[in-house]
């Protein structure tokens, strides 16, 4: 991700130390991961410490240090989910993919990740992919599924 | 859209947008909220454009795309209106004969309708539905009649009537004075009563005060606020209009998870366009009072759902709680005394100042007043989202609204209050809903998760899903929680893997005892709860696990083992190709037999031999037994 691309997003925040989240979350929506480069550029710009944009960078869920798959396949853990049998499509999709959560597989075909509940819970269990939500998925499902995927 | 500087001219905003309007005109409302998104809304919208503009009737019909009605069991979801037809599982199919025979020629499609399950009835009318007849939706209702889009629609159904009423009818004084006769209890799983923090606020030292929305839902399988905030925004801005005209607060901020991208597109819609109406920003409504708002992304941490930890997030650093006194209502966002309630308390405030606190103690038990929202889900008939008075019993959410347990399974237990909530028993069903009530029975109100479990649910593993669930999301800050729940994770999936010993239950009964006391936020004090209301109730499934290596729910994979009964097996195959570790053994009419050596219990025989023949069962805590002899497994010599 170019520098100057993170400059305009910097700048559409105004610059403030309280918009770091803010700016982290743009980048890595664009960007799919946070380079160091990227966190370099945030902390001189937003006048935060390395230490601290670094800190949220590893606090929360979304973002990401290393590069991700084309695919972003999320099983979602919500008890809902949990009770209707996730626990068996994640197996399938780790016997599939080769990856466990939070891995990416060496091809950048998949990354693979679970979540806490996306509210779908009237079609559990429920698997995000690129953001579409695929319900009352079966191991069966899982494979056919993920065999559309290239 | 005008600017509008006073009641008087948005009252004739209002006349104007009525006039414009024919009630009598036929309307086709679709929901299109994120989970009848998932079941294919977007297409059947897509379709309806595509007919009407083809039958050249886009002028004659209404056609609204709304938020969350509530029954994503069945979506998604069409309401044909005046007439109140309710349409269930529409698909794009569908879409010219609901044009063609049900708008042209009043004639009602019934494939469409809902069917009883048991009687095989069939309902036309939405509030003859039983899932909508036994709710009583004072919040949520106006989500299916609104495009979260559309402020005139919001405005055409009431909205912002209780806004002017506030702010030049109202002294502050007199606002929290309401709220607090009202007796509105905090939504979000505190259960604190609003109109006393918003004293604290209000009486707080200092110019400068914020007010905030708490949308980071965390808690797995709730998803109330997400539909309140997609559904109607407008109800949630007024809310907090009123709530900071009361405090006294300048600046307002939404925090809105990021798993909800929904939420915040028809948030900021409907920011946009309260702006642009002149309801926010200098002097609203002639009053002098000036409010601007803000909307904050949150970045997925549960822990930022405890309100110490939102501030921090909102300022831009990781969420970490911090301990309190001293409380946000005194020292909050930046230091500057805060007031934060979540979705759908301020969702309320509308309600209380149009009619009174009576609108809230009208219904309810003795210290829970009015409605609240649950997302009723797991195993049961009609997932959704249940807007029910306070004080009605479990059993009637679960039976007259849920419509039971499907598949014919017994209930076991059901799991309210979210991961620091607990399970409630089946003897315990005639319990009313109510904070209290909840917190008597060792679980809580929390922001409103109902999950109902079967008799295939294995309470042990339960608690261990949640204490997982807390581990993964403990902030880490302090160490009873972070060093606690990852003993106790470790303990209890000991015990689910039958390697369960003595004197794990009292190890686990002293790392709880810690949590409590010596954790410094409200998610570790109750870390350990997901534990205790389960050992509480379901002692003998814990006793199993440790004593018998026996999963009583045959839910524990490592206590499991798959058998095919010989005198049910017909030899078909199914199971033989589909086993994923090549594991089962057999040919065309040689009965099948599972390989336990092999077997990596992972069901999937379980699920796919057919149901005519449910050859495959589980055992758990007893041997396995050894395979019949090779002439036996020959069908053709069988008498079948």
């Amino acid at each position: 991700m170019d520098i100057d691309r993170i400059d305009q997003i910097i700048e559409k925040h105004e610059g403030a130390a309280s918009s770091l989240i803010q700016v982290l979350l743009d980048i890595q929506s664009e960007n799919h991961w946070l380079p160091k480069a990227a966190l370099k550029q945030v902390s001189e710009k937003l006048q935060v410490p390395l230490l601290q944009v670094q800190h949220v960078a590893t606090f929360y869920k979304t973002f990401s240090l290393v590069p991700k798959g084309r695919h972003e396949v999320n099983i979602c853990m919500g008890t809902a989910c949990h009770v209707r049998g996730a626990g068996r499509v994640l197996d399938k999709v780790e016997e599939l993919t080769g990856i466990k959560p939070g891995e990416t597989d060496l091809d950048l075909k998949f990354s693979l990740e679970t979540v806490n509940c996306v509210g779908c819970c009237a079609l559990g269990p429920v698997m995000d992919i690129n953001g579409k939500t695929h319900g009352k998925i079966s191991p069966t499902k899982t494979e056919k599924l993920l065999k559309s995927y290239e | 859209m005008p600017s509008i500087k006073s009641p008087d001219e948005l009252e004739a905003f209002r006349k104007n947008v009525l006039s414009n309007r024919d009630p009598s005109k036929p309307s086709i409302t679709l929901c299109s909220g994120t989970a009848c998104h998932a079941t294919g809304s977007k297409e059947v919208a897509a379709a309806f454009e595509q007919e009407l503009e083809q039958q050249g009737m886009k002028t004659d019909i209404n056609f609204r795309k709304t938020g969350c009605h509530g029954f994503c069991e069945k979506g998604p979801i069409v309401i044909i209106d005046p007439e109140e037809i309710c349409y269930l599982q529409v698909t794009p199919k569908d879409v010219p004969d609901i044009i063609g025979q049900t708008i042209k020629e009043k004639k009602v499609l019934d494939h469409l309708l809902y069917t009883d399950a048991i009687t095989g009835e069939k309902t036309a009318l939405e509030s003859e539905i039983p899932f909508y007849k036994h709710q009583q939706r004072n919040v949520f209702g106006p989500n299916r009649r609104i495009d979260p889009r559309s402020i005139e629609d919001y405005i055409a159904i009431g909205g912002f009537q209780a806004l002017p009423k506030a702010l030049l009818e109202m002294a502050p004084d007199e606002i929290i004075a309401e709220v607090k006769a009202a007796n509105l209890r905090g939504r979000g799983g505190g259960g604190f009563p609003a109109g006393q923090k918003w004293e604290f606020a209000r009486n707080a030292p200092g110019e400068q005060k914020y007010v905030v929305v708490n949308c980071d839902e965390g808690d797995p399988g709730a998803y109330m606020d997400r539909s309140l905030m997609e559904g109607n925004p407008f109800v949630v801005l007024e809310g907090l209009l009123i709530g900071a005209y009361a405090i006294g607060a300048s600046e307002g901020y939404f925090y809105v998870r990021q798993e909800y991208p929904l939420a915040r597109k028809n948030l900021d819609i409907a920011i946009g366009q309260v702006e642009e109406l002149g309801l926010l920003g200098k002097n609203i409504l002639g009053s002098g009072f000036d409010f601007n708002v803000h909307v904050h992304r949150g970045a997925g941490a549960f822990v930022c759902g405890e309100e110490t930890a939102l501030l921090m997030s909102l300022e831009g650093r990781a969420g970490e709680p911090k301990s309190r006194p001293p409380y946000p209502a005194i020292k909050g966002l930046w230091g500057k005394p805060t007031n934060i309630n979540n979705v759908e308390t301020w969702a309320n405030v509308p309600l209380i100042i149009n009619e009174g606190a009576g609108a809230l103690t009208s219904i309810g038990t003795e210290n829970s007043k009015g409605t609240k929202i649950f997302s009723l889900v797991g195993k049961i008939n009609n997932t959704g989202l249940v807007e029910v008075p306070m004080g009605i019993t479990l059993e009637d959410i679960i039976y007259k609204i849920g419509g039971g347990i499907p598949g014919g399974k017994k209930f076991k237990a059901v799991q309210t209050g979210g991961p620091s909530g607990g399970c409630i028993p089946e003897n315990m069903l005639d319990l009313k809903v109510g904070f209290d009530e909840l917190s008597k029975a060792g679980s809580m109100m929390g922001s409103g998760g109902m999950i109902v479990m079967d008799e295939d649910t294995c309470m042990v593993d339960i608690a261990r899903y949640f204490i997982d669930f807390l581990t993964d999301e403990s902030c880490g800050k302090c160490v009873p929680c972070r060093e606690g729940l990852r003993q106790m994770h470790k303990i209890l999936t000991r015990i689910t893997e039958g390697n369960g010993k003595e004197g794990d239950i009292e190890r686990l009964q002293e790392i709880a005892e810690t949590a409590r006391e010596a954790s410094l936020c409200a998610l570790g004090k109750t870390s350990a709860n997901p534990f205790l209301s389960t050992f509480h109730y379901f002692k003998d499934e814990y006793e199993a696990h440790i004593k018998e290596k026996r999963c009583p729910a045959l839910s524990c994979k490592e206590l499991i083992s798959f058998y095919i009964d010989p005198d049910k097996c017909a030899a078909c195959m199914i199971c033989i190709k589909k086993c994923p570790v090549d594991a089962i053994d057999g040919a065309k009419k040689k009965i099948h037999i599972i390989d336990q050596a092999e077997c990596t219990n992972c069901g999937t025989c379980f699920d796919v031999c057919p149901s005519k023949f449910d050859a495959v069962v589980k055992f758990s805590g007893v041997p396995v037994p050894p395979p019949i002899s090779e002439e036996a497994r020959m069908i053709s010599k069988k008498s079948k």
